[in-house]
Parts: structure tokens; C-alpha cells; sequence
């Protein structure tokens, strides 16, 4: 099979891969921009995910006829609630009590990941064992394909019509975002909070209340990205393989990779979920050398960090302020 | 409202930041339509006290009115409310944003529209000119200062605090500043403006409100103060405002510069072609409007900085190729105070004692694999008794000591280690009377004790009393090196704007200056 043979399949995989990660991205770069430091994105991509999954089981469990839309409905709302909250703790954590951001983001990482799969493996025993949960009626509503006209334009209705709503939501949601930051007066004081608190500060901006908000609707969104992950890909099953960890990790190397703009996030993540799986697609490669292809997104991420680094364009640097707590007072 | 109806007024306001009394007890008057100047040396709570007015302290006892009615300012919020504005002397400006973005901060969405406009009217009714879609990382100093007031008067203030707003001007950029001052004054508005330099106070203010040591000292009418009386008032004590220039008897060349070439960051030269050099017992000035290439000069003989070409003689070593560590070895040392301070020479959050450490730690090192903090510790205690440094204990982060107390540590320090040539820029830059004469002290007691020192100034009064020969610098090139008791302010200003060349008319008589006739340097390695 000729490497390009193989393509579409690849753009499929990608695309899947890549809507996980652009809503990471997004989130991530929402709540940088107000200098919030947020190296939990993982963690709160679990916590969407697994609170997505618990609340439509308990749905469709205690209904005969779960309906479609009351499913999507019910699964956004608990993984936005569920990962919003594990933002709220982060918020709390370095906003009111000053702590480092790089120690509190990695403890709600692990945080995440831990309840995540203590719930997964509950819900599992109640499903009566591993891979038994079923969530049919949210995964197909999930997975509907939203453009009817999919089927009548060959390959590339395939490749860019056939997927589930979610794909479409989530460039709107980065589209939505470029605008918000780029041309909104709050997105002008948001930026303002992520690189001179003192000054946003002293413009009469509430510091605090803009990096709690951006932090936790930063984190909902990153929680969306695990529901998808969940609801789409793996088609409503709870597995402990880690995935969401990595692609959470993947999506926070997204954000340098397009120097905190949400527009470039779009391309930019079917770029790394292209780059993530296209050790499958290369021949000849044993087990030995896939991990070599496995680490394309990272390279990638380092070659941008050098290029915006010697470019030093002041545009393409992250907020000034990321990762530093502020005090008002401080002196 | 009338020209001279009161605007704010504070009434026994106290700060206290831990133990540390910043402000106790203070009484204010500030007016519509007129100029308050505040006066007081480093840490006298100056800007601390103003800070309560703009919403980003909130006093711990006392009362603020404001048109007669008592408030209560909790944010800058609360200030804006109160058209409050305040220009820190750290700029409160995005450097990533354009001029009109940083003014359109904070305001409310619907005003923010026609901003464009707003600030046309402002800069037409007082004459300012900025370009609002310029960024501000492009601007220099000047322009942000402009842009600060700009944007407080398009935020709709009528009480304009300026916190040392001439620090970091030229002198006609401050004739500039002073003009709008004026202006705004005219309009009504009222003017609080902190400095430390009295010329000033007399030139723009008609009130003087004094601060010591965080106490309220008295306001007096400026056209019934001098320079002496408001010295005075602010140090507490009868001063001397002359400035001593012991005569050392000249040793032979400590430090030599020949045909010295540097760039610059941008790859431009910024030293070209210098030649000078420093008598042990001397103190050689270095004049020049300010990026004439002090700075890289500086870099330069600390080895911060690789050269072009040239040579830089120690004693009979060419140290032009030394690393800095090698460099301060042979009893070089650099102190250069950047505009904010602490940039260079000291880690702001560590404590005194660490940054004491920092310069000494080789010397202990042989002995022990361990710091030796207990020594650290009495060092930063001399250092402290000696030069007078402010501060609540040796353990506190030296970002907590106001700016001549700072300097004072790295000065001390850098005195510590027993140099025999000093490089110190700007060491007084932001200092009060006081603090500023006992560093010419420090600085001349070293002189006696045949240390050879570069001192680049600012102040050319300061540095025609100070210094026994000054070399002005106009564009990295030596305009000459004249003697500082004779040499006329006249004639130096000529030279600094490249009017005058002196090793012009002296390269007549083939005799090049800056090179001294019983050089270190042997023939034949030139």
C-alpha cells in the first residue's frame, strides 16, 4: 500500500485526533492569555470525560428511549461543569492563594487523571466489567453525521463532511475565540490582565475576576475536548490507556506551536494529529522505531520554539506576565 | 470650581507595610489649579502615600476627602471614579499594545469607540504628539511618558499625580514636560508631581509639601523656599551642598583604552576608535547625551562585552580578551545602575546578605564547599552601618529597599572587594540630595585611596565638581578630554553635541589625547 493510498485514512484519524486537541488548545490558550499558567489541561480533559460519560449512563440507564439531543445535552453540560471546576481550583489555588502555577497545574493533572479512572473502573463494575458500558443512543448522536449532502461528494465529502457535530464546533469555538481576543474590548482587557496585571490593574480592570473567569471557561472547553475524545472516538467506553493524557499534553504543546493564537490552532492540530499517527503509516517500521515517528508533535513544537525565539517578534512571545502570581501591593 | 478650591485633601494617613512604617500621620492639601510638589529623600514614602490615592494601597488609619467629602478609595476603580490619574514612574503601559489600546484600557466599551478622536482633541489642546497605532515596545521613554498622561487625561483625571516623571528625561524633554504642566494648571486641573531635584520643585510647583522618613514635615509657599531651606526640611539637619574634590597625588595609569572599537547590540559601533586612560588617585567623568555609548564602554572593560578591536591595558596585561570573572580578579569593578536599577549587578528577591555573597563566594569557597552565611551576614551588617542603608533587617530582599538604598548595597559591595578601578554609571541616577552625597563621599574616599574611577554622569554641575578631568563621549567618538576645574558648562554642551572637536584642533600638533606619556603599554605592543 503506497503512502498516499493510505491518506484519507490518515486525514480521518487526524481530524479525530486533532478536534481532541484543538479544544485543549483552545482552552489552554484562553486561559494563558489572562497569564494563568494552566499545566492541567490534562487533568481537566479527564474530568470532562469522565463526567460526560457518568452523567449520560446514569441517563440512558434510567430511561427506556434516551433521547439524542437530551444526551448531548446532558454530556456537554457535565464534562463543561466538571472541567470548569477542576479550573475554579486551579483559579483558587494561584489566583487567590498565590500558588506556582507549574506545581499546581501538574497536581490537578494527576488529580484529574486519578478520579477519572476511579470513576471509569466504577462505572465499569456497574456496566458488569471492562469495555461493558453502553452509552449507544449518545455515542450515535454524537457520531450522526451532520452534513447529509457527505455521501454524494466522494473522498472529500468523506474526509470533510462525514464526521460527528462536535469536529465543526470546535473550529467554530476557535474561530469564536480568535475574534473574542483579536477585536472584543474585553478580549483587549483580557490581554492586558496576561501581560501587565499592574496596569490592567490600574486601569480599574477586576484582575482577579478576569483570570478566574478565563481560567475555568478555558478549562470547560478543554473538558468538551475529553467528551469528544470519549463520546466519538471511543464510542462511549472508559479505557485507563492514557490516551487523554497525552493528546491533554499535546494540546498544551499546541498552544506554543501557534504562539497563543486560536486561529492557527485550527490547521495546527489535524497538523499534530497527522504527526501523532503517522507512524502507522510509514513502512517498514518496527516497534523499536515507532516511537521515534511518536514524538513528530514535540520535535515540531521545539523547531517552532527556536524559530520564535530567534525571530523574537514581540507578537509571537507568550503573554508577559504567564505563570506569575500578582499582587496587588507587592512592592 | 474655583481656581484654587481643594481637590484632596488627606488627613493623618498611615501605611504600614509588616513592621515598616511607610507613612504615619500624613496631612495633605492638594488644589484645583495649582502645582504640589512632593518632596523627600529615598524612602521617605513619597510614592506610597500617592499610591493610596490612585487605589493600589489602602491606608491603614486616617481619612481621605475628596472635594470635602470623606472617601473611601479601595481599587483603582475607586480612583478612576474620583478622576484620579496617576503617571508611575514605572509606566503602567502594555508594552504589546499600540497607543490607542493601552488608552482604550479600562474604558468603558461605548467610550472606547471614539478614542481616536478623544485623543486627538487632547493632543491638539496641549500639544502633544504621539501616533496612536504606534507600539509601545517602539517608544522610548519620552513617548511613554507622553502616552501615560495622554491616557489619564483621556480617562477624564483632573488630579494628575506625577512620580518622578523627569527621571528619565533629557533636559529639554523636561522643559517639554513642563510646559504641559503649566498648561494643565491653567485648565484647572490639579498637580501633584514627586522629584528629588529641588531646580525643579522651584521652577514648576507652588506649594511644597515635605515628607521624612515617612512623617509630614510642613508645606511651604515655593516662592518663599530656596534650595538650602528645602535640603533642610527634607534631611532635617543644616547640609553643605558643596561637593569636595580631594587633590590625590597621581599614580601612574591603572587602566588604559587604545583605539578602542565596540558594537552594539544592532551591530552599529558605538565606541569607535577610544583612547583614554584612568590614573590610580583619579577620577576620570565621561560626558555624553544619554546611548553614546556608556553603556557598551561599560560592557566592555567588565568583559561583559567582546570588542572589536583595540586593546584595554591592566597594569602590563591586555585584559581586552579576559573574561569578566578574570577581569574582576585583577581589581576591576563595574557598577552600572540601569534606568530601573536593579537590572544589573543585584538579584532583586534575594536578600542583602545573598547579594553580598554573590560577589565574595570565591574567596570562601576555597576554604569550605559550604556558604558561609554568618560572614555574609556581618559583611552586609558593615555595609549597612557605613553607608547608612534603610532597611528593616540584612535578611530582606533587596526589591524591597527603596532605590538609594539599593544602590548604596551595590556600591558597598562592590567596595568590599577591595578594587583599584571603580566603573560606575549613573551611580546617583534617581537619588536624593543625601543619598547622592554620601555616595560622592564613598566615591571620593576610594579616589584618596588611590583607586582609579570612571564615573559616567549625567549631571554636568555634579561632575564639573566632582571629577578632575572629563572625556566627552558624541557618538562613540572622543570629542576630548578637558580639565574639569576649568572646562565651562558652555563648552562641554558644545562638545557633547559634536560642535566642538578638541582632538581635532590637537591632532595638528600630532599628539593624540587620552594616551598618557609614561603608558604602561610598551612600544612595541601597539
Amino acid at each position: 500500500m503506497s503512502f498516499f493510498q493510505t491518506l484519507p485514512a490518515l486525514i480521518q484519524v487526524a481530524i479525530a485526533f486533532g478536534t481532541v486537541i484543538m479544544l485543549g488548545c483552545c482552552g489552554e490558550i484562553l486561559t494563558e492569555k489572562s497569564g494563568n499558567l494552566n499545566l492541567g489541561i490534562p487533568g481537566v480533559m479527564y474530568l470532562g470525560g469522565i463526567a460526560s460519560l457518568t452523567g449520560v449512563f446514569f441517563y440512558e440507564r434510567s430511561t427506556e428511549n434516551p433521547n439524542g439531543f437530551v444526551c448531548i445535552l446532558i454530556a456537554t453540560v457535565c464534562a463543561f461543569l466538571a472541567a470548569a471546576l477542576g479550573g475554579l481550583i486551579f483559579s483558587f489555588l494561584t489566583t487567590t492563594l498565590r500558588a506556582n502555577h507549574n506545581v499546581t497545574g501538574l497536581t490537578l493533572t494527576i488529580f484529574g487523571a486519578g478520579v477519572a479512572n476511579f470513576f471509569g473502573g466504577s462505572l465499569n463494575k456497574l456496566a458488569g466489567g471492562v469495555g461493558q458500558i453502553s452509552v449507544a443512543t449518545t455515542s450515535a448522536a454524537f457520531r450522526t453525521v451532520l452534513f447529509p449532502f457527505a455521501g454524494d461528494l466522494g473522498v472529500v465529502g468523506q474526509l470533510l463532511f462525514s464526521h460527528g457535530f462536535m469536529v465543526y464546533a470546535a473550529i467554530l469555538i476557535a474561530v469564536a475565540m480568535q475574534i473574542f481576543l483579536s477585536r472584543s474590548h474585553r478580549g483587549l482587557h483580557l490581554r492586558a490582565v496576561g501581560e501587565n496585571p499592574a496596569t490592567a490593574d490600574a486601569a480599574g480592570i477586576n484582575v482577579s475576576i478576569y483570570k478566574y473567569l478565563s481560567t475555568c471557561i478555558g478549562c470547560g472547553i478543554a473538558g468538551l475536548g475529553g467528551m469528544y475524545y470519549v463520546m466519538d472516538y471511543t464510542k462511549g467506553t472508559w479505557a485507563h490507556d492514557g490516551t487523554i493524557e497525552t493528546l491533554g499534553w499535546l494540546a498544551v504543546a499546541l498552544v506554543i506551536f501557534t504562539t497563543w493564537k486560536p486561529k492557527n490552532a485550527i490547521w495546527g492540530s489535524y497538523l499534530f494529529g497527522m504527526l501523532y499517527w503517522m507512524y502507522l503509516y510509514i513502512p517498514g517500521l518496527s516497534r523499536n522505531t515507532q516511537p521515534l515517528f511518536k514524538m513528530l508533535p514535540y520535535v515540531v513544537t521545539i523547531a517552532v520554539l527556536i524559530v520564535i525565539s530567534i525571530h523574537k517578534k514581540r507578537e509571537n512571545q507568550p503573554p508577559a506576565s504567564l505563570g506569575l502570581p500578582y499582587f496587588r501591593e507587592e512592592r | 470650581m474655583g481656581q484654587t478650591s481643594s481637590a484632596i485633601e488627606l488627613r493623618n494617613v498611615t501605611k504600614t507595610f509588616g513592621s515598616v512604617v511607610a507613612n504615619k500621620n500624613i496631612c495633605l492639601d492638594i488644589r484645583y489649579g495649582e502645582v504640589l510638589a512632593l518632596l523627600g529623600e529615598n524612602g521617605s514614602g513619597k510614592t506610597t502615600l500617592m499610591n493610596m490615592l490612585s487605589g493600589i494601597y489602602y491606608p491603614d488609619g486616617g481619612q481621605i476627602y475628596y472635594r470635602g467629602e470623606p472617601v473611601d478609595i479601595r481599587s483603582p476603580k475607586d480612583a478612576h471614579a474620583l478622576r484620579i490619574g496617576m503617571i508611575h514612574q514605572h509606566f503602567k503601559l502594555v508594552d504589546l499594545f499600540t497607543a490607542a489600546e493601552n488608552i482604550r484600557l479600562g474604558m468603558p466599551g461605548s467610550a472606547g469607540k471614539n478614542v481616536a478622536a478623544q485623543i486627538k482633541e487632547i493632543c491638539d489642546r496641549y500639544g502633544f504628539e504621539i501616533d496612536p497605532d504606534q507600539k509601545v515596545y517602539n517608544m522610548n521613554v519620552s513617548q511613554k511618558q507622553t502616552l501615560e498622561i495622554v491616557k489619564v487625561l483621556c480617562h477624564g483625571a483632573d488630579v494628575l499625580i506625577l512620580d518622578e516623571p523627569t527621571a528619565v528625561l533629557t533636559l529639554q524633554e523636561t522643559q517639554k514636560l513642563f510646559r504641559v504642566i503649566k498648561a494643565m494648571k491653567e485648565d484647572g486641573k490639579a498637580i501633584v508631581i514627586i522629584t528629588h531635584k529641588l531646580n525643579e520643585v522651584l521652577e514648576v510647583s507652588d506649594r511644597v509639601s515635605i515628607l521624612r522618613r515617612g512623617e509630614y514635615i510642613g508645606t511651604v509657599e515655593t516662592k518663599d523656599a530656596t534650595e538650602l531651606s528645602l535640603t533642610e526640611m527634607m534631611v532635617g539637619q543644616k547640609v553643605d551642598l558643596n561637593i569636595d574634590r580631594p587633590l590625590v597625588e597621581k599614580k601612574k595609569p591603572l587602566l588604559e583604552i587604545r583605539d578602542l572599537t565596540i558594537r552594539d547590540d544592532e551591530g552599529n559601533v558605538a565606541i569607535d576608535g577610544v583612547n583614554f586612560y584612568i590614573r590610580g588617585g583619579e577620577m576620570l567623568g565621561v560626558a555624553g547625551i544619554a546611548g553614546c555609548g556608556q553603556k557598551e564602554l561599560c560592557e566592555a572593560i567588565a568583559g561583559l562585552r567582546p570588542i572589536e578591536s583595540g586593546m584595554m591595558v591592566h597594569g602590563d596585561e591586555d585584559i581586552s580578551r579576559m573574561s569578566p570573572k578574570e577581569i574582576s580578579a585583577r581589581g576591576i569593578s563595574m557598577s552600572f545602575i540601569p534606568e530601573d536599577r536593579l537590572g544589573m549587578g543585584l538579584a532583586p528577591s534575594l536578600s542583602i546578605t545573598d547579594n553580598v555573597l554573590l560577589k565574595s563566594y570565591k574567596e570562601s569557597e576555597r576554604h569550605s564547599p559550604f556558604v558561609d552565611r554568618k560572614r555574609g551576614r556581618e559583611e552586609a551588617n558593615v555595609i549597612i552601618d557605613e553607608l547608612g542603608v534603610i532597611t528593616p533587617s540584612t535578611e530582606t530582599p533587596v526589591r524591597r529597599l527603596s532605590g538609594g538604598n539599593v544602590q548604596k548595597v551595590l556600591l558597598g559591595r562592590e567596595i568590599k572587594t577591595n578594587p583599584n578601578v571603580i566603573v560606575t554609571a549613573y551611580p546617583v541616577r534617581g537619588l536624593d540630595i543625601n543619598s547622592s552625597y554620601l555616595i560622592y563621599k564613598i566615591l571620593n574616599e576610594q579616589k584618596m585611596s588611590g583607586v582609579g574611577i570612571l564615573f559616567i554622569g549625567e549631571d554636568l554641575d555634579v561632575m564639573m565638581a566632582l571629577c578632575d578631568k572629563i572625556m566627552v563621549l558624541f557618538h562613540g567618538k572622543v570629542m576630548g578630554i578637558v580639565n574639569a576645574a576649568t572646562a565651562t558648562k558652555e563648552q562641554l554642551g558644545l562638545m557633547m553635541t559634536g560642535s566642538l572637536d578638541l582632538t581635532q584642533i590637537k591632532d595638528t600638533e600630532s599628539k593624540k589625547t587620552g594616551i598618557a606619556q609614561d603608558s604602561n603599554i610598551k612600544e612595541e605592543t601597539v
